[in-house]
């Protein structure tokens, strides 16, 4: 946990496979297709983020990976086995942070960590996850008593204490205030600095840019773009957004090539008043992936 | 952080017997944490026979059986259902409901330690209830212990079975739909009726044919029946149903429901709701 560099992967690990291969995979719930033909790669030893809205099967999808729900089609193979079929070797080679409770509220943080260390291989001790997830001063507290944010750490720590190759993680930091979830992304980027394959969904997409290598969108069940963070929606990237003010309204046009509109503007009027130039960022490129607004109006005035 | 395990450095998971011995601790500490748990488990039976005992105390019983020695066989096994039929059917539905299920599930715990972390935790709650128990009816009451080792030997298959064949069919019944609330009142109702249609309050053969019919599909009515035959005279065993003590259909009953109860939990049993 002292560094944030990205170490080589260990050998031996199969690093030419990728840690989650996934083709064609569907989902139906009734009839309904929340997964509908996804594919998605995640290499070894990568933090990968899974950004979509609400709905978009990004948990659906998750949940097959960790070989608790069935699928309805599609290949899936996680640490080069199909989850539906893997057993108890393969689970403890996968780490969870679910959303579900410990092992009761009546047990301390400390005997809840205990207890499930009987459970692993070769367990992490429980003083490094106490203090791998800032829970030391609570390590006496019942679990009913903890704040929410607490039992997400504990949640967190949970999920990685049988030191797993890929851990999940859905929605990790929902709950948590900014100290705490910038304490998990320290911890993130330990684990994944270790060689672990992190695989997380996410609403929040500063989260993604801190921590992902690349970002996959999720929309209508299918991967719609994956990139690194800085370079996701590249084709949308190039538009900028010109925008001024005209008679009182403010008028706005998207482009490729500011300076060519710039100049028209500048042929009509000495000043331009209200004038703005913008790049669009990681939100305005995620929102036009997922469909939140519509990403047709190239050169055209509104 | 150490560094990462390959599946080449890394060890088998524990095995499905460790977990199980773990789990009989934790389900035994969470359950003496669990103070309103405790209390009702323990002082039921106490309650009811200090109630009925002292309401009825001068009631005789077919064969000029006193009423406490007749209703301490019938208490003994209501307790040890409502520890592990009850008990088990609630507190499974309440960890499917917040998710402790779905992580034993995540961590792919084996099914069966974890249906043994609840029958070694029953088996021990059930000793403790009727350790308390006893004594209350012994000194209390004037209720004869078993007579001989053979007759404490009888007791302590009728209490085991019964309270393996509780566990699992409380294991079974969760995995019934609806929520946990629903479950827990679902289970008392027929932990009640149950206890009504046995010949628990009521002498056996007072009650009407159908209902010993009924009766006699279910464990309890071969519980209270065992037990019967651990706490009463030997010649009483002339005033059951079938003319005697019938040790090996109670037998025979008993894990006939241990084995259906397995199947069922095995075959029905759910980490999670709405698996799907």
């Amino acid at each position: 946990m002292t560094t944030t560099q990205v170490a080589p992967a260990p050998p031996g690990t199969g690093t030419d496979r990728p840690a989650v291969a996934v083709r064609g995979l569907v989902k139906r719930y009734g009839g309904r297709a929340v997964l509908d033909g996804l594919d998605l790669d995640v290499r070894r030893g990568e933090c990968f983020a899974l950004l979509g809205p609400n709905g978009a099967g990004k948990t659906t999808a998750i949940e097959i990976l960790e070989g608790v729900r069935r699928r309805d089609a599609g290949e899936v193979l996680v640490l080069g086995e199909d989850p539906s079929l893997a057993g108890r070797g393969w689970r403890d080679r996968v780490g969870v942070v679910s959303q579900g409770e410990g092992a009761g509220q009546a047990l301390s943080v400390r005997e809840t960590l205990d207890h499930f260390a009987r459970y692993h291989a070769r367990a992490r001790s429980t003083e490094d996850l106490l203090a791998a997830v800032g829970l030391q001063e609570s390590a006496g507290s019942r679990v009913g008593r903890l704040s929410g944010g607490q039992r997400r750490r504990l949640a967190v720590a949970l999920g990685v204490q049988g030191r797993p190759e890929l851990l999940f993680l859905d929605e990790p930091t929902t709950g948590m205030d900014p100290v705490a979830r910038r304490q998990f992304w320290e911890l993130i980027r330990g684990l994944r600095a270790d060689g672990t394959t992190v695989l997380l969904t996410t609403h929040y997409l500063d989260e993604a840019a801190e921590l992902a290598d690349r970002v996959g969108v999720v929309a209508g069940g299918r991967l719609v773009e994956v990139a690194p963070p800085e370079e996701l929606g590249a084709a949308l990237r190039r538009e900028t957004t010109v925008s001024w003010l005209e008679g009182g309204a403010r008028r706005s046009v998207r482009t490729q090539a500011p300076a060519a509109v710039l100049r028209d503007l500048l042929a009509v009027q000495a000043e331009i008043p209200g004038l703005s130039v913008t790049r669009p960022g990681l939100e305005d490129v995620y929102l036009r992936l997922v469909g939140a607004t519509p990403t047709t109006s190239e050169g055209a005035l509104r | 952080m150490s560094a990462l395990l390959t599946p080449a450095t890394r060890p088998a998971p524990p095995s499905t017997a460790s977990i199980a011995l773990s789990r009989v601790r934790l389900e035994l500490r969470l359950f003496f944490r669990e103070r309103q748990q405790v209390v009702f488990s323990f002082a039921y039976p106490v309650v009811m026979l200090l109630i009925f005992a002292s309401v009825l105390g001068s009631d005789e019983r077919p064969g000029g059986i006193p009423f406490a020695q007749y209703f301490l066989a019938g208490i003994a096994a209501t307790g040890i259902m409502l520890t592990s039929f009850q008990a088990v059917g609630t507190s499974v539905a309440a960890e499917r409901e917040n998710g402790q299920l779905e992580r034993l599930q995540l961590l792919g715990t084996p099914p069966v330690a974890y249906f043994a972390g609840k029958a070694g935790q029953v088996l021990v709650t059930a000793a403790v209830q009727l350790a308390l128990l006893l004594p209350v009816a012994r000194y209390g009451f004037d209720v004869p212990m078993p007579a001989d080792p053979g007759h404490w030997l009888t007791f302590g298959w009728v209490a085991v079975l019964g309270a393996l064949a509780g566990t699992v069919l409380g294991v079974a019944v969760s995995a019934l739909p609806g929520s946990a609330t629903s479950t827990n009142t679902a289970v008392s109702a027929l932990a009640i009726v149950l206890q009504f249609f046995s010949g628990v309050f009521f002498g056996f053969l007072e009650l009407p044919g159908w209902m010993q019919q009924a009766a006699a599909l279910f464990p309890l009515k071969w519980m209270t029946q065992g037990m019967r035959s651990a706490f009463l005279p030997d010649e009483a065993g002339a005033f059951e149903v079938a003319g005697g003590w019938e040790h090996g259909r109670t037998a025979l009953v008993l894990v006939a429901w241990v084995i259906i109860g397995v199947m069922v939990c095995v075959r029905t049993f759910r980490w999670r709701r709405g698996e799907g």
